[in-house]
């Protein structure tokens, strides 16, 4: 393995943000034929990486110096790394919905003839690249009426049909279902014998176990290490023991939880997908939540979580078919957003920037947004009370900004989710549902995080958690739901639960459990 | 220049958005200055002769604008809320005929006349709401079909025909404050007019002395406040002076009283209400104020009322000025409406803007417009001016929006700004970027 020739090299390469150093002194070898793995934690630096050597980040915005193919290279853009043969394929897919698998493939490297659109040579090299990636689609078929799975096979074919030398694929199984990412992987490893070599970030451990040859690891925009898998004997504690430089245990603040009653509780919840009608996203579900209790939410992609939190927070997702919510002992009817604010439950969203933050506001009127009825009298603000109820959240929870008034734009992911967190405290809930709370956001963040959540509990409000990272939910729940397919599959208490069990009830109806 | 800058942050604030309206008001005196010194120049005559800031000159030029103006408020409302609303000149002309006729066909008095076209307003206003709020069609669309739809109503009522109107009506656009009182050599309502304006600028300065205190934030020198009140108020007695020294008869116009105090009102509801908060979070992010608690719905119905509300007014106060209601009422009024929105400052995509923003940019347009004309300039000319204004207007906003500022017509002065905010590395914890790279790695 280490025979074959040095395809990329990077060396020294630094990229600082005003204020934060993302990459220093960064080197990376990527051999000619292989997959090279690069793992870290949120905000260590894996897509800055990535970024530079595509020309995201074009050539002067860093420092440090990148060989590929044996010459020195400069890239201003990413137009000029795609012609030289590096394609990315992010994790966002880059696809256009409503244009066929055809068009997608070809988007900006169109074949022409006499300056027209060559459609029927365009046709068969799509049929051609689709059979390399294994896909047995119509090439006319729309990407909208294709899985996620295929999609991404789509965009490899699209990175082929631009001569691709080197594929970097940012996260390619994180939307993927197992028999998808089985597949995808498969295809890699074909690549490989046909000598394209491929760069992946990757947050699953056990595939990069299975599929890289060699592995870096940043950590906080450092190269901490590069190991060979075979040779160096890595397992999944390696790579983790990498990442995080030290022995995992404190990464969650020790808490003693104080629970009490049962106060909040949904009962056969059922709902179907706003636009296809016969498509259920919540089959009959049904949950509590005592007080003082941090619950989590454990499920795979796609298995309904946040569609469940969203259509029991006043219906803002799908149309409602069925269930009831109880609290405090009596029925209640959340009919619409502002029904449950007033009924003390606050919604904390998993996309911050797209439907949790106004991101032209302030700090201060972002703290107040949702419930400016406790700073206004008669429907007039007061601008004192105001200021001070922001300035409060901004000391308690440790807002990094100087005063209230800078732009939350401005502000960190870890900070934005801060500002999130304390517009929902403004509304005095007791039962808050948050979704994603620490998605995208450093380790350091992560931690005060998960201190406010606990010392939301200790208030006696009830907590629901909804989060894609097991290690997260079984360090701060103290019980954990599981659910697969628009069903609550398991409900295990958060000390007895470990990632092997909850992920089995994650990919399996109760029944399936049960034989 | 640093002193410069250090005076104008002590003066109208330290704050981007107080950092453009200065910008604006700058460059308003500043073309107000030019065109008086070109007329006067014109005429070969000294600067204070100049044609621009004659009291009949700003007379009519109050007059014939007061109901652009009033448009101005509520399509900057429409717009913050990320919409556009192309009907309000239409809407204007069919509620003008409606109501002159109704005067003068069922002998309606004028104050029930006003009240019935204020009514029409809220009925075609809650048409226009129920398409864009209740069934979700884009208000560019609905408005689209306003436009044809209400100006052909307009001459289908009116048989194409022009119908005149009666003097009492008149007086809400071509009237004046009346005489009253001793006789001073000046209008007595006018000037009692401006001593009010003049108190108000004291009181609101003190108030916000008051504010800043409670806030626990660095109270303003006593000087820069006195600055502030001694500038303001030398403005306000100048301009009450000339509009009060007019020709006799002649004094503040009714039309502008009106929009004075539309202008007041509308600032304190967009500024220090909760309704008014809804229409800006409705306008930064729809998803997000409707996971806040915000209803959509009502905050998006409520502002295309509004604008035909004001529409229906803007219409009635032209129709009193030209004494009559004709088929071309209101044309092109849309145009100005967002024209003065935009060079005011509002962005395209909804959410940012404001009342005073729209007003100054409106009175950038109308001085162009009627310095332009005493200078003797053609209409074609004009046009093609204006929209080179608007243009460059919007262009700055924008390539000042990538450069990660604010502001339209305070680039202009940009030496004079203070430097773009620098993120203080303090203010970012590490693993921050810049907002636009997820960091997914």
């Amino acid at each position: 393995m280490t025979t074959s020739p040095i395809l990329l090299e990077m060396r020294s390469i630094t990229k600082e943000f005003p204020g934060v150093k993302a990459l220093s002194d960064v080197n990376l070898v990527v051999r000619s034929g292989e997959i090279h793995a690069i793992c870290g934690e949120n905000g260590a630096g894996k897509s800055t990486l990535v970024k530079v050597l595509s020309g995201v980040y074009p050539h002067g915005s860093y420092s440090g110096e990148i060989s590929y193919q044996g010459s020195e290279i400069r890239f201003s853009d990413i137009r000029q790394s795609e012609r030289a043969g590096i394609v990315i394929i992010h994790q966002e897919l880059a696809l256009i919905p409503d244009m066929s698998i055809t068009e997608n493939v070809f988007l900006g490297n169109e074949p022409r003839k006499r300056g027209a659109i060559d459609w029927k040579s365009a046709q068969r090299q799509a049929r051609d690249l689709l059979a390399r990636v294994g896909l047995s689609e119509d090439p006319d078929t729309l990407i909208k009426d294709i899985g996620v799975g295929k999609q991404q096979l789509v965009e490899i074919a699209k990175a082929f049909a631009k001569d691709v030398k080197l594929l970097i694929l940012d996260e390619p199984t994180a939307a993927l279902n197992e028999t998808d990412s089985q597949h995808l992987l498969d295809l890699l490893r074909g690549f490989r014998e046909r000598g394209v070599t491929s760069i992946m970030i990757s947050h699953k451990l056990n595939e990069i176990e299975a599929i890289a040859d060699e592995i870096t690891i940043l950590r906080d925009g450092k190269a901490v290490e590069t190991l060979n898998i075979k040779r160096d004997g890595v397992d999944e504690d390696r790579i983790v023991r990498g990442m995080v430089g030290r022995e995992l245990g404190n990464r969650f603040p020790d808490h003693v939880p104080k629970i009490g009653e049962v106060f909040f509780e949904v009962r056969d919840w059922t709902v179907r997908h706003p636009i296809s009608a016969e498509r259920l996203v919540c089959k009959g579900e049904s949950f509590q939540v005592r007080h003082g209790e941090i619950v989590g939410f454990a499920g795979l992609m796609g298995a309904g979580r946040t569609e469940l939190a969203m259509s029991v927070f006043g219906r803002s997702y799908g149309v409602y078919l069925g269930g009831r919510i109880f609290k405090d002992g009596k029925e209640i009817q959340l009919k619409t957003v502002a029904d449950a604010i007033h009924h003390g439950m606050a919604y904390v969203s998993e996309d911050r920037k797209a439907i949790g933050l106004n991101l032209l506001d302030d700090i201060k009127a972002s703290t107040v947004a949702a419930k400016l009825s406790k700073i206004s009298k008669h429907g007039v603000l007061d601008e004192v009370a105001e200021h001070k109820a922001a300035e409060a959240y901004r000391r308690e929870l440790r807002i990094k900004a100087p005063t209230v008034d800078e732009g939350v734009s401005k502000l960190s992911g870890g900070n934005q989710q801060k500002v999130v967190l304390a517009k929902w405290m403004f509304t005095d809930p007791d039962l808050l549902i948050l979704d994603e709370p620490t998605r995208g956001i450093d380790v350091g963040a992560k931690y005060e995080i998960y201190g406010i959540i606990q010392r939301l509990a200790d208030q006696g409000k009830g907590v629901i958690v909804i989060s894609s990272e097991l290690p997260e939910l079984i360090g701060i729940c103290d019980r954990i739901y599981t659910v697969f397919e628009g069903q609550i599959t398991g409900d295990i208490a958060g000390r007895d639960a470990d990632p092997e069990t909850l992920m089995k009830q994650m990919t399996s109806t109760k029944k399936m459990q049960a034989r | 220049m640093s002193r410069f800058k250090d005076l104008q942050k002590n003066l109208f604030g330290g704050t981007t958005s107080n950092a453009r309206q200065f910008g604006m008001i700058f460059t308003l005196v500043a073309i107000v200055l030019l065109f008086q010194f070109l007329t006067a120049r014109n005429l070969g005559v000294g600067f204070g002769d100049g044609l621009t800031l004659r009291s009949d000159n700003l007379i009519a030029l109050f007059q014939q604008n007061s109901y652009i103006l009033i448009l101005a408020i509520g399509m900057l409302m429409v717009i913050v809320a990320g919409h556009i609303d192309l009907s309000v000149g239409s809407i204007a002309a069919l509620v003008g005929i409606l109501v002159a006729k109704s005067m003068a066909d069922w002998s309606l008095p004028w104050p029930a006349a006003i009240l019935l076209g204020l009514g029409c307003g809220a009925v075609i206003g809650a048409w226009q709401g129920f398409w864009v709020a209740y069934v979700g069609v884009p208000a560019f669309i609905v408005t689209l079909a306003g436009m044809l739809l209400f100006r052909g109503a307009n001459q289908f009522v009116g048989n194409a025909d022009t119908i005149p109107v009666p003097k009492g009506f008149q007086n809400i656009g071509a009237g004046f404050l009346p005489e009253i009182g001793p006789d001073t050599g000046y209008n007595n309502l006018t000037l009692l007019l401006g001593l009010a304006a003049c108190v108000a600028v004291v009181w609101r300065e003190l108030q916000a002395r008051r504010t800043r205190k409670e806030m626990d934030a660095e109270p303003t020198p006593m000087w820069v406040s006195g600055i502030r009140i001694a500038i303001m108020i030398a403005v306000l007695v100048f301009v009450t002076l000339r509009f009060a020294g007019g020709r006799v008869g002649t004094s503040f116009p009714i039309s502008g009283l009106i929009l004075v105090v539309l202008v007041i009102a509308y600032s304190f509801y967009t500024r220090n209400t909760a309704g008014g908060r809804y229409i800006y979070a409705v306008g930064g992010n729809s998803r997000a104020a409707e996971l806040s608690g915000v209803k959509l719905k009502r905050v998006n119905f409520f502002v295309m009322t509004n604008m035909s509300i004001l529409a229906a007014l803007a219409g009635m106060i032209f129709v009193a000025r030209s004494a009559a209601s004709g088929p071309q009422d209101g044309l092109n009024w849309e145009l100005d409406a967002i024209a003065a929105v935009f060079i005011g400052g509002a962005a395209v995509s909804g959410g940012i803007g404001t009342i005073s923003g729209s007003i100054v940019g409106g009175l950038v347009m109308a001085v162009l417009n009627n310095g332009l004309q005493l200078l003797g300039v053609g209409t074609d000319r004009v046009q093609i001016i204006k929209g080179l204004v608007l243009l460059l207007a919007v262009a700055l906003d924008v390539y000042n929006k990538s450069q990660g500022r604010f502001s339209v017509i305070g680039s202009i002065t940009r030496p004079f700004r203070r430097e773009a905010p620098a993120e203080p590395a303090s203010s970012l914890e590490a693993g921050s970027k810049p907002a636009k790279t997820t960091v997914a790695g």
